[in-house]
């Protein structure tokens, strides 16, 4: 037996689980989208991941050095917000965007606040909006899908989104002119976007990964899609010319990804389940406010920075009541 | 109005099943053997002691009285002579005085208690306090100052690992049953509960067997820790909540484990005091067992006696895994609150790294008294006793889930037993204003 005992505050079991093995389930939960992205957009698709999780951990490893702090690349949340991040960018962006869109994320998004855990924005997000603001014309370079069947590298042709291009429509015209009913190509992701913009079906499928292994609940994502719906179901109603169907609109541009990776990103939403809710219904109904008046087509990534910023609010008025409680004297 | 369970908590690996089916055995001494007996084996004032250097003294003899209301007797677990007052290792205040008694005759014959004076009285006399860890003198429970309407038997047992009350529950079910029925008809209460987990479905087969013969209701309840935790076992039996800050006695409840249940009918039926236990020796030994010990024998010689340690010991923990205490040396003895002696290597606790809080939410999902852990330990870090006192900390019952469940492997409850001392200071103090 060992000279010296360990003596620590109990508990003294704890369970397996850990924040590295909870990162690295969201990279698996990933996996269908990378898939299916690689799968239509080729070898632009494999360069953007590649460039991206290479200048994110490089920028992590660069600032935990600087910062003096043990480097914990081990803990997986780096791989994640670089993996994000290159879903949130065209296929085939620019190396220099990437280099700035992954400094923005780990160090103004995360690192000058304290590293993980710390920051109130999420870092994938701050960068995409940050890229999109300076550079929009590169962050809106979609290029045609390209299913790899017809071959891993081609020609990049550029082409619209459905949801720009239906915006466009609105803004030129006042109402949407062609027709947006592929709902299966939608679906499955043979249409131009971010890289995670793409498939709905296979983010679908790992969002429900995330579910089944309790990284995620059902609060976040299914009060997002309630919040979305309250406000666009009835426009859509009254002016079914002014904005695309909700089956499109779920389908296409980032929602999916927002509502099952972004928004219920733990460090940047509400710990508690009520103020989950809360914050997932704010998140989609700003989403549908922005899609439906706002210039930009796409609304995701304003939304949940926006309910980000309340987050704080949030955790201090929906303090759950605690078993017993006596208000207390003030 | 049963709830049979309660909010929030945990399913962690119970591992009881090393030692569930195993007979409570007597742990046998020798002449020349020491037992050290702290005089702080209760929550309260310390014990003074009766005895010094040389006297000679008999099982059952008393040798350290209570000093004050709350606080207790004990009496010597041994017949032998009394070698003096040491410090000796507690697992919880570091050195403590205790009274160290060499045995000089192996004699199972002990001095019995005279029953004269109130019930609560003998009680205290027997020296009994809370067996299920806590170590509550058992005869200020026992003193309500208004009517009770319930008394509680908690047979739970939520604690991993430990298996002594369960073992109590099936080797001594009727006299449990008459030392709880004791107490009820002494303190005129109305009803009594006995709660048990349902994963001891023996426990409650062995009770249900009595139901004819005496008056009680039995509760099989759902298996979660900490599902014996005072609070919680009122609930989910009565439905009834006790207020934050407030005792059981206060919605008319009364809670006793079933070992002191056990030990209160041995005082009054056989006029025995308490001065041996059941401790569960588990975890990393080669036999585990169930045994009968005398209070003040060192842990090595449990260890010993269950085949010694297998592999490289990193932690004993004298308790259970979630709220006990890792010891610090072998010669720590054997307290009255000592359920478990509980030995793990390195590979058996998820210790794992420290990192940064993820706000992932666990620790909110699984504190039984509905806290936010998350956001409390950066204001217990910070020192920011206000901000706690308005997030309720107060309200924490130490039962270490939150700990249990983070990812990150942050000390959750523990920042909040050190907190909650200061906060508790500080509302006293504000209190004499």
């Amino acid at each position: 037996m060992k000279e010296k005992l360990l003596v620590t505050f109990s508990p003294h079991i704890r369970d397996e689980i850990t924040t590295s093995k909870i990162m690295l389930y969201v990279v698996y939960a990933l996996l269908p989208a990378v898939l299916v992205s690689i799968y239509f957009f080729g070898f632009y698709a494999i360069k953007t991941y590649i460039l991206t999780i290479g200048f994110t951990l490089f920028f992590e490893y660069l600032f935990l050095k600087i910062r003096g702090r043990e480097i914990t690349l081990y803990d997986n949340s780096a791989l994640v917000t670089a993996i994000l991040l290159a879903m949130n960018l065209p296929a085939n962006s620019p190396w220099w965007l990437i280099a700035i869109g992954s400094f923005i994320a780990i160090v103004v998004g995360k690192q000058v606040y304290g590293g993980l855990g710390q920051n109130p924005f999420n870092p994938a997000l701050v960068a995409r909006v940050f890229l999109l603001i300076s550079w929009p014309a590169q962050m809106t370079a979609w290029i045609e899908p390209h299913p790899i069947s017809k071959g891993f590298f081609y020609d990049a042709v550029s082409t619209a989104t459905p949801l720009g291009s239906a915006k466009a429509e609105i803004i030129a015209n006042g109402k949407i002119i062609n027709e947006y009913s592929d709902i299966f190509q939608y679906a499955i992701g043979y249409m131009s976007g971010s890289l995670g913009e793409i498939s709905a079906i296979a983010i679908v499928i790992g969002g429900l990964y995330l579910l089944w292994k309790r990284i995620i609940t059902w609060h976040i994502p299914l009060s997002y899609l309630i919040g979305f719906f309250i406000v666009l179901l009835p426009y859509w109603l009254i002016y079914p010319e002014k904005t695309l169907n909700p089956l499109v609109h779920l389908t296409t541009g980032g929602l999916m990804l927002g509502i099952f990776f972004m928004a219920t990103d733990m460090v940047t939403s509400p710990v508690n389940k009520k103020g989950q809710i809360i914050f997932g219904i704010g998140c989609g109904v700003l989403t549908a406010v922005i899609r439906v008046w706002g210039s930009y087509p796409e609304g995701v990534s304003f939304a949940i920075l926006i309910m980000n910023a309340f987050v704080p609010l949030i955790d201090y008025y929906m303090r759950p009541k605690s078993f017993g409680e006596v208000s207390n004297e003030k | 109005m049963q709830r049979y369970s309660f909010a929030g908590g945990i399913h962690p690996d119970y591992n009881k099943g090393k030692t569930s089916s195993k007979k409570i055995e007597k742990l046998p001494y020798e002449i020349g053997e020491t037992l050290t007996i702290p005089i702080t084996q209760h929550l309260g004032a310390p014990s003074k002691e009766l005895v010094k250097k040389k006297d000679l003294v008999k099982i059952g003899d008393k040798i350290a009285s209570a000093s004050g209301l709350i606080s207790s007797s004990l009496h010597s677990p041994c017949s032998g002579e009394v070698e003096g007052v040491v410090l000796a290792p507690h697992p919880i205040m570091g050195n403590v005085p205790s009274i160290r008694i060499r045995i000089n005759e192996l004699s199972e014959d002990y001095t019995k208690l005279e029953l004269t004076g109130s019930f609560q009285d003998t009680v205290a006399e027997a020296g009994i306090v809370g067996l299920g860890g806590a170590t509550f003198p058992s005869h200020v429970k026992l003193s309500p100052p208004k009517k009770v309407d319930y008394l509680i038997v908690n047979g739970v047992e939520c604690e991993p690992f430990l298996t002594c009350d369960h073992r109590l529950m099936l080797e001594y079910t009727e006299e449990i049953l008459l030392g709880a029925i004791l107490i009820k008809e002494k303190l005129g209460i109305n009803e009594l509960i006995i709660g048990i987990e349902d994963n001891k479905m023996d426990a409650v087969e062995s009770f249900q067997k009595l139901v004819g013969k005496y008056q009680f209701t039995l509760v099989p309840l759902h298996t979660k820790y900490p599902q014996g935790g005072e609070k919680q076992l009122i609930y989910a039996t009565t439905g009834r909540v006790v207020p934050e800050g407030k005792l059981p006695l206060d919605v008319g409840v009364i809670v006793h484990n079933v070992g002191t249940c056990k030990a209160i009918f041995e005082a009054f039926s056989l006029h025995k005091p308490l001065y041996e236990r059941v401790v569960t020796v588990t975890g990393a030994v080669k036999e585990p067992k169930n045994l009968l010990v005398k209070i003040g024998t060192p842990i090595s010689k449990l260890i010993e006696y269950c085949g010694g340690p297998v592999g490289d010991i990193e932690k004993i923990v004298i308790g259970g895994p979630m709220t006990g205490f890792a010891a610090s040396s072998l010669d720590t003895p054997v307290m009255k609150g000592t359920g478990g002696v509980i030995l793990f290597r390195k590979e058996d606790i998820n210790s794992g790294k420290k990192v940064n809080c993820v706000r992932c939410g666990r620790c909110v999902e699984a504190c039984p008294m509905g806290l936010v852990p998350a956001l409390m330990e950066q204001f217990s870090i910070q020192e920011q006793y206000e901000k706690l006192i308005d997030w309720h900390v107060v309200n924490c019952i130490e039962c270490g889930c939150c700990s249990y469940v983070c990812p990150s492997k942050r000390p959750l409850v523990g920042y909040f037993k050190t907190a909650k001392r200061q906060v508790i200071n500080i509302l006293r103090q504000r209190g004499k204003k």
